[in-house]
């Protein structure tokens, strides 16, 4: 039987290893780790934007970032839907800062090709992250993806699936008249000659709460950035 | 070249089919249901938990003599804990997606039965290199049944293997509809059974 003091220095000892050993894997790798999440954000802004990875040119950490630089603008809007000047999506501080909104503009030889801008809410289990992109009219669906969530494989997480997010291109969010929509899923398929099947696409069966969910914070989200595009389809910026 | 004596083997092979740690002994039953709907990642799961089963147990092992016996828990834990978080870091560093994919079972395989009780039944008592194949075996034996737990959920849930398609659209075209219920929970518990159950009768074992 080893006497208490023993026992004492050998978890001391034995805690302080462990720990080193942890924190020193753990700062030679966050670099890695922290580019690792950078490029899984930009990759999901590109592939909301329509670009995608082909067998020649995979994504990797590298072209991810240089695809980025080199047709994506970021910039930061707020809530009356002003480009905030000097500022930066990574420069926001969401514990310090309210009403600043991340926007990505996706250029092509110098002409506005699309824009993305963050979606996030409640699923069925947990928040769902992604991105939803839109025409430069400001008014029509380019894509969408999710980054990030935890619905149930099959059920839920078909909304990572093509045939759910090409749904979504080529969908209105504005009537007619002008007034936000949004973007809902349906029970089913959609009947196409319905009036309202402009912002309408089909649902996925047996996901109703992820769908209910999805409704509620797309719209959300299309509110927050609805002054900045509500500029754009009056056609001041471009 | 004898590398592996009789006895090594055996160390390596019993877990594999006559003593299996999920299908004979029912541990590690929920990452078996967590992890297999997809066989790459029941696949990285394997490979994570053969990884911290084989170093943790050769650690547990080589201060076995120096562990008091009335902490040893605890210590077999905190061992235990910290290759699991070196295993989950390494995985976000050098896997992003499928770490992404895994996300909290690879933190919970801290909590998987199996581990502790290779830790607490056998490292305790034999040498290294013993504990080392004992910890490779058990690995092995949980991931032959969780690859082929995945392997049946892909296949019948997503009509693909390993992200391929490889249930023809023409199937499909007539008909055919992916087993929704494979790819929840339940899918999983009557594919174990299933496997329980072959298993018993082909390998007639019988642990009474």
């Amino acid at each position: 039987m080893h006497s208490n003091r023993y026992t004492l220095i050998f978890t001391t000892t034995i805690t302080m290893v462990l720990a080193f050993i942890l924190s020193s894997v753990f700062s030679s790798l966050d670099d890695l780790t922290q580019k690792n999440i950078q490029a899984d954000i930009k990759k999901n802004i590109l592939s909301s934007l329509g670009f995608s990875p082909s067998i020649e040119a995979p994504w990797t950490v590298e072209n991810v970032e240089e695809i980025f630089n080199e047709s994506i603008v970021s910039f930061v809007v707020n809530s009356s839907g002003e480009v905030v000047p000097n500022k930066l999506p990574e420069d926001i501080d969401p514990k310090l800062e309210e009403g600043l909104f991340p926007l990505y503009k996706k250029v092509v030889d110098g002409n506005t090709d699309g824009f993305a801008i963050p979606i996030s809410g409640k699923g069925l289990w947990g928040t769902m992250y992604g991105y939803f992109a839109i025409e430069p009219d400001g008014a029509t669906a380019k894509g969408i993806t999710f980054y990030r969530h935890i619905e149930t494989p099959g059920l839920g997480a078909e909304v990572d699936k093509p045939w759910f997010q090409q749904n979504f291109v080529g969908k209105r969010f504005i009537d007619d008249d002008g007034n936000l929509v949004g973007i809902q899923t349906v029970k089913g398929k959609v009947d196409e000659s319905s009036d309202e099947a402009y912002h309408l696409v089909d649902g996925i069966t047996g996901a109703t709460m992820t769908s209910r969910g999805l409704n509620q914070f797309l719209l959300k989200g299309l509110q927050i950035y609805n002054p900045y595009f509500d500029q754009i389809r009056k056609g001041n910026k471009g | 070249m004898a590398l592996l004596s009789k006895q090594s083997k055996k160390a390596v092979a019993d877990p594999l089919m006559s003593n299996n740690p999920i299908s004979l002994q029912v541990l590690g039953i929920c990452s078996a249901l967590a992890v297999t709907t997809k066989l790459d990642i029941a696949l990285v799961m394997t490979l994570a938990v053969i990884a911290v089963l084989c170093i943790s147990n050769t650690v547990i092992s080589l201060i076995r003599n120096l562990i008091p016996s009335k902490v040893r828990i605890i210590v077999q834990l905190s061992v235990i804990a910290s290759m699991v978080i070196l295993t989950d870091l390494i995985l976000q560093a050098y896997m992003y997606d499928i770490s992404k994919q895994l996300s909290v079972f690879v933190s919970l395989i801290i909590t998987n039965c199996i581990i502790m009780g290779r830790a607490e039944a056998f490292a305790m008592q034999n040498g290294p290199w013993k504990s080392f194949l004992d910890g490779l075996g058990n690995g092995l034996g949980y991931g032959i049944i969780l690859i082929g737990v995945g392997f049946f959920r892909e296949l019948l849930g997503s009509g693909t293997l390993y992200g391929y398609q490889v249930i023809p659209e023409f199937i499909y075209a007539a008909g055919y509809e992916n087993m929704g219920l494979m790819v929840l929970s339940p899918g999983a518990f009557i594919i174990l059974g299933l496997i329980v159950w072959v298993q018993k009768i082909v390998g007639k074992v019988d642990q009474e």
